[in-house]
């Protein structure tokens, strides 16, 4: 494995084993999902066994306890299994953080009875895991969900629920076992009324839908799920009533350092790419990299991909020393995937016509950054939640 | 059954460098040799299969432990790290010499190691080795087999027509080629469980050396001179369909009567 200069930067104040996660998972990034991502980005196939390979790694366990079943990895060691995941195959790292993020509340607000029952395949990676939060009426506006949960039973203490209604855009969908929905048990409550349930694939009245037809990140297949008053047990609801709106969005702040790491290690690829290409081509009577405009072009995509890591990081750290991550993860999330879109736009541009063929991978890279500034939480979103916190603060100042 | 697998840490493949007296420079950071995690990765399998104990041995600088980090992360159960800055520059009559004090205060069965090193690539410690502690060599073992009960060892050596069967008595010394399987990646598990193990640290004093009987100025061979090997011009590159491609290579091959 030969270290690149980016990579002994990316490598700087880890732990021993924060660095052997890191060569470990960047090999078989290397070796294993490199070789066949542009192949399953054509055929907007997921590959199962792949997966699974990963799942044997412990990547599908990498952030939690030791005692929960997990590897016992920091969220910070957790952003370096994204880059480097991500760094070979956006799709399957995003593939990888949706599962990690329908698995995160489970571990936080479940009750023991749910982690054993829920969790073990899940950790293991026997079951693939996504997230139900975004309706055709509700995808930034998440408190205006419109799935309906009617409960069963004695008032106060229901023995079921039955919900209607319908998600969209759901990563993993396709190919997933288990399905962290969101529904509403009081339409009229805003997200006072938002509940979380544990749905299994095969649960009567539940049916997949339309398969989306995206721009990128298309080994990573999303689709729409269908409720049909499918009857879920009251032991499958995740905390209590109304307190789902809470659990997505602190499911979704750790699932944005997930991304903003995803994204870093996508705009390193690109920016990695784009200097072999620069000294590599020649024009004009000797390599690109000469020429100085394209190296001020080279530097920016470096302070981009640079200040993308340093945030997303940050994020990480904050989040494993157990302090509030809202703002910090919205920071890290709008400003890595601007990097990433900006950085592989720029590498598309450098490739000159090679950048714009379905050859070479820049313009996947391409394709795939741009999901990440619309999915959890568009980038005008996180705007609004770092205005919030920074006027709460000069408020508090006063 | 115990066994020590020789893990030698060498520079990341790709980036080695002589230092200005043509040494190996092992200042920068250095992985595991390729060739010693083929018997790493054979040791294992039988540590999973038939219970055997797997220790690591290496001799090199501080930073060898990131080789051995990662053979325990991978799954064996020890190491031992002779390090001492006197050893720099020793020969391969020296380190055979190393390792065989190393290998006296250990105890086991079997020695497994890689038929050579990425970075020297002299290739004469495993033979040495064996010459010197007595034991029988079975060399570019494809597949090796110790009786249950741990008393011989039966190794496959592929040759032209087919294979030798090589059977020797313990303890021995296995000399294993790729053949034997790709190492496995450590587990995020293993390499958490890694810190618990233990790594003991030798010195030239706790193996009984004195400094000056080793190192370079008591090597008994020196690189006089090195250069590097002349640049390869004029490659031919196919890119086509598989097919297409496939009829181009055996022309070319067939237009020099290589087939």
């Amino acid at each position: 494995m030969t270290a690149t200069g980016a990579a002994v930067a990316a490598s700087t104040g880890l732990t021993d084993e924060e660095r052997l996660l890191q060569e470990t998972v960047r090999d078989f990034a290397t070796r294993e999902l490199a070789p066949g991502a542009g192949e399953r980005d054509e055929a907007e196939r997921f590959e199962r066994p792949l997966f699974e390979r990963m799942a044997q790694l412990g990547f599908t366990a990498a952030p939690f306890p030791e005692e929960a079943g997990g590897a016992g990895f920091s969220y910070r060691a957790w952003t370096l299994v994204m880059e480097e995941v991500a760094y070979a195959d956006m799709a399957m790292a995003i593939t990888l953080s949706v599962h990690i993020l329908s698995q995160y509340p489970v571990f936080a607000c479940g009750t023991e009875e749910q982690r054993r029952r829920w969790l073990g395949p899940m950790l293991t990676g026997e079951a693939l895991g996504a997230f139900g939060l975004t309706e055709p009426h509700a995808g930034s506006d998440a408190s205006a969900i419109r799935t309906r949960a009617l409960r069963i039973g004695v008032a106060g203490s229901p023995q079921a629920y039955r919900v209607t209604g319908s998600k969209i855009w759901i990563s993993n969908a396709p190919d997933a076992e288990r399905y962290l929905v969101f529904a509403t048990v009081d339409p009229d409550a805003g997200s006072a009324g938002i509940t979380a349930f544990l749905v299994e694939k095969g649960m009567p009245g539940f049916r997949l839908g339309r398969k989306e037809r995206k721009m990128g990140i298309k080994a990573c297949p999303a689709a729409e799920l269908i409720f049909e008053a499918m009857e879920v047990p009251a032991e499958n609801r995740l905390g209590a009533e109304g307190e789902g709106y809470r659990i997505a969005l602190s499911a979704l702040g750790e699932g944005r350092i997930s991304i903003a790491a995803a994204c870093t290690g996508l705009a390193q690829a690109a920016l990695d790419a784009a200097a072999r290409h620069l000294t590599e081509r020649r024009a004009f009577g000797g390599p690109l990299s000469e020429q100085q405009g394209l190296r001020f072009m080279l530097a920016e995509m470096a302070q981009k991909v640079a200040a993308a890591r340093a945030l997303t990081r940050a994020a990480a750290e904050a989040k494993d020393r157990g302090e509030p991550i809202g703002e910090a993860a919205s920071l890290a999330k709008w400003t890595a995937s601007d990097a990433a879109m900006s950085v592989t736009t720029d590498a598309v541009q450098l490739f000159g016509g090679s950048g714009y063929s379905r050859e070479l991978p820049v313009e996947r890279m391409m394709r795939d950054a741009k999901g990440a500034q619309i999915y959890e939480g568009t980038n005008q979103i996180h705007r609004l939640i770092v205005a919030e916190q920074v006027l709460k603060r000069a408020a508090e100042a006063r | 059954m115990r066994i020590v697998v020789l893990l030698k840490a060498v520079p990341v493949v790709g980036t080695e460098r002589l230092t200005s007296d043509l040494r190996t420079d092992r200042s920068g950071t250095l992985e595991a040799n390729g060739a010693d995690e083929y018997l790493l990765e054979a040791a294992l399998k039988l540590a999973e299969t038939s219970g055997a104990e797997v220790t690591l041995l290496t001799i090199g600088p501080a930073g060898a432990t990131e080789a051995l980090r990662k053979g325990l992360a991978m799954g064996a159960a020890s190491a031992v790290h002779v390090a001492d800055d006197q050893i720099s520059g020793s020969d391969g009559t020296q380190t055979v010499e190393l390792l065989a004090a190393a290998l006296g205060r250990l105890e086991y069965e079997l020695v497994f190691c890689g038929a050579d090193s990425s970075d020297g690539g002299g290739g004469v410690v495993p033979a040495a080795l064996a010459v010197r502690l007595g034991l029988p060599y079975l060399s570019y073992a494809s597949q090796i087999e110790p009786a249950p009960d741990g008393s011989s060892v039966r190794i496959r050596r592929l040759n032209p027509t087919g294979y030798d069967v090589l059977e020797a008595p313990t303890p021995a010394l296995v000399m294993g080629t790729q053949v034997l399987g790709e190492p496995r990646y450590p587990s995020l598990r293993g390499i958490m469980q890694a810190r618990s193990k233990q790594v003991q640290t030798w010195t030239l004093a706790d193996l009984g050396f004195e400094p000056s009987a080793v190192g370079a100025a008591a090597a008994r061979t020196a690189v006089v001179s090195a250069e590097r090997p002349p640049e390869r011009g004029g490659a031919t590159v196919i890119r086509d369909e598989p097919d297409a491609a496939v009829q181009q290579i055996v022309e070319f091959l067939a237009t020099r009567r290589l087939l």
